[in-house]
C-alpha cells in the first residue's frame, strides 16, 4: 500500500478533498452507491499523511471530508434494526455530493468540447480594429488615488453658497448602484464626470462615489483613464 | 421570396454580433417571421450543402456566419489571438453556474469542495459570468448567471442547449434503486 501511495505524481495534487475522493473511486473503479468505505476511508487517510509529509498544506476542507468518511464509517459499523429499515444508507450522505460533482465534471467536459469561439470556431470580430483604435488612445488601468483625486476635483466645483439645507429625499448607495446600473445599460460606457451633475448636492455626490467604489468591489465596472486627456471613463462589465 | 433571403445573408455577412430573427425583422421594415426564419433555415441548409468555409449557427437567441471548425488552425495563423484557455477547474465552476444558475457561491463551492473565490473573479473579469444581485440571506451572497457572451463563445442557441450530463439519466435510476 506504501508504495501505491508513493506513485502519486506532483503535478497531481488534488484540487480539493472532492478531486481526491473521484480519483479513489476511478482508481478502484467501484459504484459511487455502493462504496467500500472503510477501504477508501483509509485510502483517504493515507493519502492526507502522504501530503503532509511532503509539506503540503492540508486545507481544513480535506479534514472535513477525513471527519465524514470516518463518521460514515462508524455509522456503518452500527446494527440496523429491523424496525428501522426506512433508514437511509449512511454513506449517500457522500454519494449525493459525489454524484452531483461528477456529473458537474462532465458537464464541464461537455462544455469544452463544444466548438469554441476563437478556438475552433470563427466570427467575424471587432477585435482587430480595437486593437489598433488601442495604440491611439491607450487607456491606464486607474488605481484608487487617481479616483480619490477626480473626485476632490468634483467636489471642488460645488458651490460653497449652496447652503440651504432642505430635507431632501436621501438616496441610498444601493438605489444609486442601480441607477447607475440602468445607466450603464444603456450606454456601456459613462465618463466619470458625467456622472456627477454640476448642480448635485454634496451629499448626492458622495452617494455616487461610494456606490461608483460599490461596484468596483464587486467587478460591475471597470475604470480607466485616456493616456493624453485624462479623462476617466467606466465601463459596464 | 428569393430576394429576402439574400438581404438577409448581406445582413449576416456584415454583422459582427448574432442577429436576432426581430432585429432582422426591424431592418426589413416588412416582412413575416415565418418568411425570415424560412430564409435563415434555407441559407443554414445551402451552406451546408457547400460545405464552404463556414456555416450559419445560431447562437445567442441570435443568427450568425462562422467559420467551419475543420479550418481552425488556418484561421489561427490568420489572426494570432490570445485563446480563451479556461482551466478544468475554471470550467467545472462555470459548469456549475450554468446548470444550477441562479447560483451563489457556497452553492458552487458546495459542490466543488474548494475556494472558487478567485476563479469567479477571473470568469467575471472574462464576462462568462456576471452579478445579477445579492440574495436576500445571511451574508447576502452576490448571485451569479452566465452572460450572452457565454452563449456565443460555447456556441449555444440559449439556455435551454446546454449539453445534458451523460450522467443525470443513469444516476437518477439508480439513485430511486437505493431509495427503494
Amino acid at each position: 500500500m506504501q508504495e501505491e501511495v508513493y506513485q502519486v505524481k506532483l503535478d497531481n495534487i488534488f484540487e480539493g478533498p472532492m478531486d481526491l475522493l473521484v480519483h479513489l473511486i476511478k482508481k478502484h473503479e467501484v459504484d459511487i452507491y455502493d462504496i467500500p468505505i472503510a477501504m477508501i476511508t483509509d485510502q483517504y487517510l493515507k493519502y492526507l499523511q502522504w501530503m503532509e509529509s511532503m509539506n503540503i498544506d492540508v486545507a481544513g476542507d480535506f479534514i472535513v471530508m477525513a471527519a465524514t468518511l470516518t463518521q460514515i464509517k462508524s455509522k456503518m459499523l452500527l446494527p440496523i434494526h429491523a424496525n428501522e429499515d426506512d433508514q437511509e444508507d449512511p454513506r449517500l450522505e457522500i454519494a449525493r455530493p459525489l454524484a452531483e460533482y461528477l456529473q458537474m465534471k462532465s458537464a464541464a467536459e461537455r462544455l469544452a468540447a463544444r466548438d469554441l469561439l476563437g478556438e475552433d470556431i470563427f466570427a467575424r470580430s471587432t477585435d482587430r480594429d480595437e486593437l489598433l483604435a488601442g495604440r491611439q488612445d491607450e487607456v491606464l488601468k486607474l488605481g484608487l488615488f487617481e479616483l480619490i483625486d477626480a473626485f476632490q476635483q468634483i467636489l471642488k466645483k460645488i458651490s460653497p453658497d449652496d447652503k440651504v439645507r432642505i430635507a431632501a429625499d436621501s438616496i441610498s448607495v444601493k438605489n444609486r448602484i442601480s441607477q447607475l446600473a440602468d445607466i450603464f445599460e444603456s450606454r456601456e460606457s459613462v465618463t466619470f464626470e458625467e456622472l456627477f451633475p454640476a448642480g448635485a448636492v454634496k451629499s448626492e455626490v458622495i452617494v455616487t462615489f461610494l456606490a461608483i467604489l460599490e461596484m468596483v468591489r464587486l467587478s460591475l465596472v471597470r475604470i480607466v483613464q485616456h493616456v493624453q486627456t485624462g479623462v476617466i471613463r467606466l465601463f459596464y462589465l | 421570396m428569393e430576394d429576402i433571403k439574400y438581404i438577409i445573408e448581406s445582413l449576416l455577412f456584415v454583422s459582427e454580433t448574432p442577429l436576432t430573427i426581430i432585429r432582422i425583422q426591424k431592418v426589413l421594415g416588412q416582412a413575416d417571421t415565418k418568411d425570415i426564419h424560412e430564409a435563415l433555415t434555407t441559407l443554414a441548409a445551402e451552406y451546408e450543402a457547400r460545405k464552404g468555409g463556414f456555416l450559419l449557427r445560431e447562437v445567442a437567441g441570435g443568427y450568425q456566419i462562422r467559420s467551419r471548425p475543420e479550418y481552425r488552425e488556418w484561421i489561427k495563423r490568420l489572426i494570432q489571438r490570445t485563446p480563451l484557455r479556461l482551466s478544468k477547474a475554471a470550467l467545472e465552476t462555470l459548469a456549475i453556474i450554468a446548470y444550477k444558475q441562479p447560483a451563489i457561491r457556497s452553492d458552487i463551492e458546495h459542490i466543488r469542495g474548494v475556494d472558487c473565490g478567485g476563479i469567479l473573479r477571473m470568469l467575471l473579469e472574462r464576462k462568462l459570468i456576471r452579478v445579477l444581485g445579492r440574495k436576500q440571506i445571511p451574508g447576502r451572497p452576490l448571485i451569479y448567471s452566465t452572460t450572452k457572451q457565454f452563449l456565443e463563445v460555447f456556441d449555444l442557441k440559449d439556455l435551454k442547449d446546454l449539453p445534458t450530463p451523460d450522467e443525470i439519466e443513469s444516476l437518477g435510476n439508480s439513485f430511486s434503486e437505493i431509495q427503494d
